[in-house]
């Protein structure tokens, strides 16, 4: 089976945003990257995936930059057998239409059965990129995956709504995107990270479409209004009340 | 006036708020808005999509499959001229946005808490890094897609749409749902609840959110969230995490109880209408974005605040 995980460099968690100076974009200087959280859910999942069945390749595939060996190799370290990077500089600010355009492309050149996602990528919280491959390719997709058995040629997946849990029967091709819950990452040992060094890393010069996304401005959200300490301990809970339902009047 | 087709989800024979408030905001852009509908119940439903001028009613196979339901109703926003497509950002809005996105070929924009008119276009804002940038965009595509976040628009008043026609879905449908687990109680999503009370590790142990679950039921409207700490521990499932790797929130009223307030929770609910912060240590950085600190033990003042609200509800 010819497995993908589609995977994605952001910003680390605990960065801080910072416009830039024409107040459409976001400072990239300074930042610290990691695989998407959700990515690397996509790449665990893979892996398994090539485990239970005892056969096939995983691809971890991105849009990126020359520059994001290290994070992309630590894919390789946890499984993945090789990586393909479709270079293109100017990939944080591609918008989601172009992004999947681009990766649309290249998984049909490589004939992927299924394709692994995180549910969103956390920089831009887009959540589409998956279900828009999906679409493009004329695929079934999964979104927000907490559950997955596949077997031969189909699969069964569960997904969490906000009435409770679903469960979607699918045949492959397919992308399925992955939601928290669905495994544990691994970590990448010694061995893995050794092995890493010698998997094949293919960087490709991306054909991608311009943006449609145009932005107008980027800004630090409003500071809230300064608040106020009603009191200490069970003491303070009449001022709490008294001022949740005269000031703020949510009671 | 610009047209823009609203996505509308329905549950016991009414359309969601949260996809009424997405008419909302399609009405306060200045839009005409078409009401789609998809699903068994539709077309009883069709009647509540209040904002509406049309409600289409997509209709076919029993097995409600979302890449049908996408296809369908791209095909309608195209034969309505539509300039606009939003739906609300819950997990069908989002799973079903990004795919009528391709159909059309445009790029979606997710979580929008802003849509302006810009010409026959329009514009949205929406977070980046989970909220710690604001971002207002526009498009060169033809349609703006977008999914609206919930508790941020108002849901229009009015009545039922004046028309209602049909449309057959004929895409064949590529993953089908087979199955629904309804949740055994009428538990809200933290997306959706008008009052979330969350909770951090400094509850220690799984159990003590008992008391955060009394909380909530004072107030009735009240769902239980929680920070990533106490879900990676298993205290709380994965669907109640508020934050940068959860869900973003809205409420009118948000209660954070032992919680620090580290830079991803307070992305995911500093757009809350009002906070509420009960914390021990009084340098926690959660008191920078609540509007009402409690610097005490939380395993005192939750009870008594639980009495308190009950009292003050009546």
């Amino acid at each position: 089976m010819n497995i993908v995980a589609c995977v994605k460099r952001v910003p680390t968690t605990e960065a801080v945003a910072k416009p830039t100076a024409d107040g459409k974009g976001l400072d990239s200087a300074g930042l610290q990257y990691m695989i998407s959280f959700y990515d690397e859910i996509a790449v665990e999942e893979a892996v398994k995936t090539k485990e239970a069945l005892g056969a096939g390749e995983v691809t971890v595939l991105t849009l990126g930059t020359k520059g994001g060996t290290k994070e992309i190799r630590e894919c390789l370290a946890k499984g993945g057998d090789k990586a393909v990077v479709l270079v293109d500089e100017e990939w944080q600010d591609r918008d989601a239409r172009a992004t999947a355009k681009a990766l649309t492309a290249q998984i049909q050149s490589m004939g992927a059965d299924v394709v692994f996602m995180g549910r969103v990528a956390t920089d831009r919280d887009n959540a589409a990129v998956g279900p828009m491959v999906a679409t493009y390719l004329g695929w079934p997709c999964v979104t927000d995956v907490i559950s997955l058995e596949i077997s031969g040629q189909s699969g069964t997946a569960k997904v969490e709504t906000e009435d409770g849990v679903e469960t979607v029967t699918f045949s492959c091709p397919a992308v399925i995107t992955c939601q928290k819950g669905l495994n544990e990452p691994r970590y990448a040992g010694l061995k893995g990270i050794m092995a890493a060094k010698k998997k094949p890393y293919e960087e490709i010069d991306a054909t991608v479409e311009a943006n449609q996304a145009v932005s107008v401005e980027v800004a630090l959200p409003a500071a809230r209004k300064e608040g106020r300490i009603v009191g200490e301990g069970v003491d303070a809970i009449p001022a709490l009340i008294e001022a949740l339902q005269n000031e703020a009047q949510v009671l | 006036m610009s047209k823009v087709i609203v996505y509308c989800e329905h549950t016991g024979g009414e359309v969601r708020r949260a996809s009424l408030e997405a008419i909302g905001a399609a009405k306060g852009a200045g839009a005409d808005v078409v009401a789609v509908l998809a699903g068994e119940g539709a077309a009883a439903a069709a009647a509540t999509a209040v904002g509406a001028s049309k409600a289409v009613c997509l209709t076919g196979p029993a097995e409600f499959s979302s890449d049908a339901v996408a296809a369908a109703a791209a095909d309608v926003c195209k034969a309505e001229g539509a300039k606009g497509f939003l739906a609300a950002a819950t997990y069908r809005g989002k799973d079903i946005a990004p795919r009528v996105a391709a159909h059309l070929d445009v790029t979606p924009f997710a979580d929008c808490i802003e849509v302006t008119a810009d010409g026959d276009s329009f514009h949205v804002k929406r977070p980046w890094l989970a909220g710690k940038a604001l971002a207002t965009l526009g498009t060169s595509g033809d349609v703006m897609v977008a999914t609206t976040r919930l508790n941020v628009f108002n849901a229009p008043e009015g009545g039922a749409p004046g028309e209602t026609a049909e449309h057959a879905i004929s895409a064949e449908a590529k993953a089908k749902v087979t199955g629904i687990e309804a949740k055994g109680d009428s538990k809200l999503d933290v997306k959706e609840a008008p009052v979330v009370v969350s909770g951090g590790r400094g509850l220690q142990e799984a159990e003590h959110f008992g008391m955060l679950e009394d909380l909530a039921g004072a107030f009735g409207n009240a769902a239980v969230g929680a920070s990533r700490a106490v879900v990676d521990l298993g205290w709380r499932p994965h669907g109640e995490q508020v934050g940068q790797t959860g869900k973003t929130v809205s409420p009118q009223l948000y209660i954070a109880v032992a919680i620090s307030g580290a830079i991803q929770h307070l992305a995911g609910m500093r757009t809350s209408g009002t906070i509420v912060a009960i914390n021990k240590d009084a340098d926690a950085p959660i008191f920078k974005v609540a509007d009402y600190g409690i610097v005490g033990d939380a395993f005192e003042i939750v009870p008594k605040l639980t009495e308190a609200i009950k009292a003050a509800k009546g």
